[in-house]
């Protein structure tokens, strides 16, 4: 079943090793669970989890006008991003709608690192490539050559203490300090055994976390090193069980909650697009000639029993009118009932509105809920 | 896997017992597929249910599975452990994991020994 056109990361050899269950993930052979996604899940909330996310993008762009391309390119304001710093934000498309959803972190002044999801990485390099070319700018895509570590849950931080004690740990440059002080969406620079290391507390999960950027060659040994450290505190991660932990932190996950035909301000974002801070960008036009009143909103669905929607099943009114449909659902690991994201009516948007949900021909009552539906204690 | 079983193509196991009750479940190999088990949906005792054709359903974390019937019969009892657990499902697939029991007239032809299990899974 192994499909020889599949891309697989440097971790490859280790996940084979550990008896991982593999999935075709946006054209890579990826870990979707080692063992039990469930126990995967618990530990993340509970201790920690590792994870291969070597199949996102990692895309550069260095020169003095790095800043300004990227306000041009992207909704946010990238270039009032201070070194040091990461900040969540959108590529929209002239029309307004996403093409993906990255985190841009700012290495130095002219400096810039965009990390995408791995089904827009090469979509987005072009894109980021082709709206740069009037700036004095070099985009790089080196998504080939990097990898992506993520260590995920409360135990991290010390997880990741414990690496930079252990006698030579092969950490330069990444104090204790520099972990224990390091802010949501900071990171730090270093290097790991010679090679350029990037820890950044981010992450997809709900959780404290830190997320590990390092060249393909040192992947494994990190990976080992972590595992070493981290002991009975950390166990490995697949794809599964970061979809249920992202749906319970009520993130969305390019493909299911964005889209191209669908507006940022649908899905609660439209303070991402900074229309007040700079000048033109792509998707500004569009954004603001945009009449998005009555277009489907992003809500959180619950439910009681075990049943869960799935994304496609149609959501509706008390009265049986077909009002949106649901685009991610779980029963919730952490929480033990069915949880979903939906696009729906707005006029049924307010928190607490009774709706049902058609689980495969079967109504499931359901009711709209804040998210995030799991918050971390 | 057992060698006394008989095993459908879309993954489920048959078990005829002494009293000529037939016990279905999914196999180890479905199970994996599937991730942990965390829903099935079972149709209740005195259901006919038809070979090939779709009796219910199991969900995992990450997808939703029809079961598909291995044989033409009545079901008898249906594995409330299982309801009430589903994880059975992936950590005891033949034995506490089994999901109905059913009377039948006869077996279908299209049902595989071990070894064309094996081989199908292996393919």
């Amino acid at each position: 079943m192994v499909d020889q056109d599949l891309r697989s990361t440097a971790l490859e050899a280790v996940h084979e090793s550990l008896g991982a269950t593999f999935t075709d993930f946006a054209g890579w052979r990826m870990p979707v669970r080692y063992d039990s996604d469930l126990a995967e899940h618990r530990s993340v909330r509970e201790s920690a989890g590792l994870f291969d996310l070597s199949h996102m993008g990692e895309i550069h762009l260095r020169g003095p006008q790095a800043g300004e391309a990227l306000d041009h390119a992207m909704a946010g304001k990238l270039s009032a991003v201070a070194v040091g710093r990461a900040k969540y934000t959108l590529l929209l498309t002239e029309q307004g709608g996403v093409i993906d959803d990255v985190i841009v972190y700012r290495l130095a002044e002219d400096h810039f690192l965009v990390v995408a999801n791995a089904s827009n990485a090469v979509v987005d390099a072009e894109e980021i490539r082709a709206r740069a070319k009037d700036f004095d700018v070099e985009v790089d895509d080196a998504s080939d050559r990097t990898s992506l570590i993520a260590v995920q849950g409360p135990a991290s931080e010390q997880i990741l203490l414990d690496l930079l004690a252990a006698e030579d740990s092969g950490v330069e440059g990444v104090t204790a300090e520099d972990i224990t002080s390091m802010k949501y969406y900071r990171f730090a620079e270093g290097t790991w055994r010679g090679d350029d290391l990037l820890v950044a507390r981010t992450g997809y999960t709900g959780e404290d976390g830190f997320e590990l950027y390092v060249g393909d060659d040192s992947a494994e040994e990190l990976w080992k090193a972590l595992t070493a450290v981290g002991g009975d505190r950390i166990v490995p991660c697949g794809l599964a069980c970061r979809d249920t932990l992202r749906l319970e932190a009520g993130m969305p996950l390019y493909g299911n909650e964005l889209s191209r035909d669908l507006l940022p301000a649908q899905a609660g974002m439209g303070r991402i697009v900074a229309l007040s801070s700079k000048g033109d960008f792509v998707g500004r036009e569009a954004t603001e000639a945009a009449q998005t009143e009555g277009l489907p909103v992003l809500v959180g669905l619950a439910a009681e029993g075990r049943r869960a929607a799935r994304a496609g099943s149609a959501v509706r009114d008390g009265e049986g009118n077909e009002i949106g449909a649901v685009t991610s659902g779980v029963l919730s690991p952490s929480l033990g009932h069915p949880i979903a994201l939906a696009y729906i009516d707005p006029s049924h948007r307010e928190v607490g509105t009774e709706l049902v949900v058609d689980v495969r021909g079967k109504d499931l009552p359901v009711r709209v809920v804040e998210t995030p539906f799991y918050r971390r204690g | 896997m057992s060698a006394e079983l008989l095993y459908s193509k879309d993954h489920e196991w048959v078990r005829v017992e002494s009293d000529g009750v037939a016990v279905i479940g999914v196999t180890d190999f479905a199970a994996e597929q599937l991730g942990d088990v965390v829903y099935v949906d079972l149709p209740e005792a005195g259901s006919e249910i038809t070979s090939g054709t779709e009796m219910g359903e199991i969900e995992s974390t990450k997808s939703v599975s029809d079961l598909f019937s291995p044989i033409s019969g009545t079901v008898s009892e249906t594995n409330q452990a299982v309801v009430d657990e589903p994880e059975l499902v992936n950590s005891s697939p033949f034995e506490e994991g089994w999901l109905i029991k059913a009377s039948f007239e006869a077996l279908p032809d299209d049902l595989l020994s071990a070894e064309e299990y094996k081989a199908l899974t292996q393919s």
